[in-house]
């Protein structure tokens, strides 16, 4: 007893061993899979000295829910609703290019009226998206006013969607072949109420932030990435467009009749922070120009295709005639038979281009389909982003690039 | 703007007899070429003066049990952004022999494209620094997106395929 007593009174005089050593230890911390500041289920992995991010690794995975492999057993009507649960910021942008990449494989031309609903529905959704991404990316920096002063927007695109479709967040909005319902004149008043409003509560948000000291203090110079590797890391959408690249689907190749309209491409420069919230900004400018432009010019006529084999009839006219029951019947229970082929198609989704690639082999379901996620390509660039940066930072990064949990995982 | 026959002939010129099967399904340039030769021709399209396809859209695979000795096949999709061109390139594999040189040294992005490709279809990327599953957990033993592994339970006895119309 007496010698271990003794041995322990040596160890905590270090005496005769000089003064202490310090050794260089990095700290290792979770960031994520259920933080506040993710807002999503994923994880970071980050080896920090001091206050400095070194490294970093991400953990995703949480919310897969294999859509690929349930898409290969579904018809292809029943597939809308896992693209609601992709990017659930926008939902009706993949809907919209779903049916789309379905209606180029069926080789269906959709009337003009239908395809200009389909681009107010994927502008309102592109609003809500990148105001959520804006609005909480100042929540992130400590300003809880603007995200909760625009929330109230939000909700009315919200309502516009429930005028629509029935449903807010996963719409399953549109059919293969047009849309289900047209416009109701309560939606098409909605959404022009909406437009002057926007703009004015857009212009209070961005007098809150853009020349805000402690904002851009926060953000400026935080975050960037050159052009150069933001291509090379499949960058798209306004986190690319930040960077200084033009690359819009939505000009490059227009789909839907985006033609028609005439916006802007906003670009940044430095691809910061700073200007991913500026692109997104301005990007909702853009939005309500299209959005003013086809409200305005909706076109006359049919709001879904004449397919009948593919587009699923009105119920009225399921209880009042023949073929709309068998059509009715053939295409709830997948009987319907799509052409050989192999399509791919890309829309500009919340995040960047969002692709379809779809192989038929001649079945009631896809022989393969693969969703290109925008979120799944460029949150690689995430520890190469935040390097040498302070923990708030990478937080504000995060934040800034849009990572959706759903579209990430699919 | 260039054409699909026009880059499709450049190809066949510069790489002959390995490249084949070219198509254009939907106006997108399609065609395939062997394992060996897939990362040069990759480096060939990033790289030309002129056509400048220097945006690696995706990568992804394909499983067809039913083709002996062409049962998977990797397919990349390649944009130019200059040009607003793009290209599909497959490379069949046997199932047996599952490798493909990996593309991270000339696109950062593959990456993680490619992690996401074997974890599904267990296609090994000669060359990946770090191939490990990304979607699903590390203990998984099978690769989800081969055909031969079934959605839905098969002991199941109250989901008969007849009445789903499958």
């Amino acid at each position: 007893m007496v010698s271990e007593e003794l041995d322990i009174a040596s160890r905590n005089l270090p005496a005769e061993q000089g003064p202490v050593q310090y050794v260089n230890e990095l700290t290792t911390l979770n960031l994520g899979p259920t933080h506040p500041a993710t807002h999503g289920i994923f994880q970071n992995i980050l080896q920090m000295d001091g206050e400095k991010i070194v490294s970093g690794e991400q953990t995703i995975g949480y919310i897969h829910r294999a859509f690929e492999k349930i898409a290969e057993r579904r018809p292809f009507y029943q597939i809308t609703t896992l693209t609601d649960r992709m990017n659930y910021c926008s939902s009706p942008i993949n809907n919209m290019g779903w049916h789309m990449t379905v209606e180029k494989l069926l080789g269906v031309e959709v009337p003009k009226r239908a395809q200009y609903i389909r681009v107010i529905m994927m502008e309102l959704a592109r609003l809500s998206d990148h105001l959520i991404c804006n609005g909480i990316l100042g929540v992130d920096t400590g300003a809880f006013t603007g995200f909760l002063y625009i929330y109230q927007e939000r909700e009315h695109i919200y309502e516009i969607y429930e005028e629509v479709c029935g449903a807010r967040l996963t719409t399953n909005m549109g059919r293969i072949g047009g849309m289900e319902r047209d416009l109701s004149p309560t939606a098409i008043r909605k959404i022009k109420e909406l437009i002057p409003r926007f703009r004015k509560v857009l212009t209070e948000f961005e007098n809150l932030f853009n020349r805000n000291r402690i904002f851009m203090d926060r953000v400026v110079n935080v975050g960037g990435i050159s052009a150069e590797r933001a291509l090379s890391y499949g960058f798209t959408g306004p986190n690319l467009r930040a960077a200084g690249v033009d690359y819009d689907v939505r000009v490059m190749n227009p789909y839907s009749s985006y033609q028609d309209f005439e916006f802007d491409i906003p670009v940044g420069q430095s691809g910061d922070t700073y200007d991913r919230f500026m692109v997104r900004n301005e990007e909702m400018w853009q939005s309500l120009r299209i959005l003013e432009q086809a409200i305005n010019n909706l076109p006359e006529g049919s709001y879904f295709a004449d397919a009948p084999q593919y587009y699923l009839p009105p119920k009225q006219e399921v209880y009042q005639n023949m073929e709309a029951l068998i059509y009715h019947f053939k295409i709830v229970m997948g009987e319907i038979d799509a052409p050989v082929g192999e399509v791919y198609h890309a829309v500009e989704g919340g995040n960047g281009e969002l692709g379809f690639y779809l192989i038929s082999d001649g079945g009631r379901a896809p022989y393969r389909l693969h969703f290109r996620r925008p979120c799944f390509i460029y949150y690689q660039a995430f520890p190469e982003m935040c390097k040498g940066l302070t923990l708030s930072d990478a937080i504000v990064i995060m934040s800034s690039m849009n990572v959706i949990a759903g579209e990430l995982d699919a | 703007m260039l054409t699909n026959e026009e880059v499709a002939q450049t190809i066949i010129n510069q790489f002959g007899e390995t490249v084949g099967e070219f198509d254009d399904p939907y106006n997108l340039l399609t065609f395939s070429t062997g394992r060996d030769h897939i990362f040069s021709l990759i480096q060939f399209l990033k790289e030309h003066k002129t056509y400048q396809v220097g945006f690696l859209t995706d990568i992804t695979a394909v499983h067809y049990p039913d083709s002996p000795g062409r049962e998977f096949c990797v397919v990349y999709h390649m944009h130019s952004l200059t040009n607003n061109f793009r290209v599909r390139i497959k490379v069949y594999l046997d199932a047996d022999d599952l490798h493909v040189p990996t593309v991270i040294p000339l696109f950062m992005s593959a990456n993680w494209m490619e992690r996401e490709t074997f974890d599904l279809f267990g296609v090994i990327f000669d060359g990946h620094p770090d191939l490990r599953r990304i979607l699903n957990m590390e203990e998984m033993d099978y690769h989800p997106m081969r055909k031969e592994y079934p959605l839905e339970d098969s002991t199941r006895e109250d989901k008969i395929d007849a009445l789903f119309g499958r």
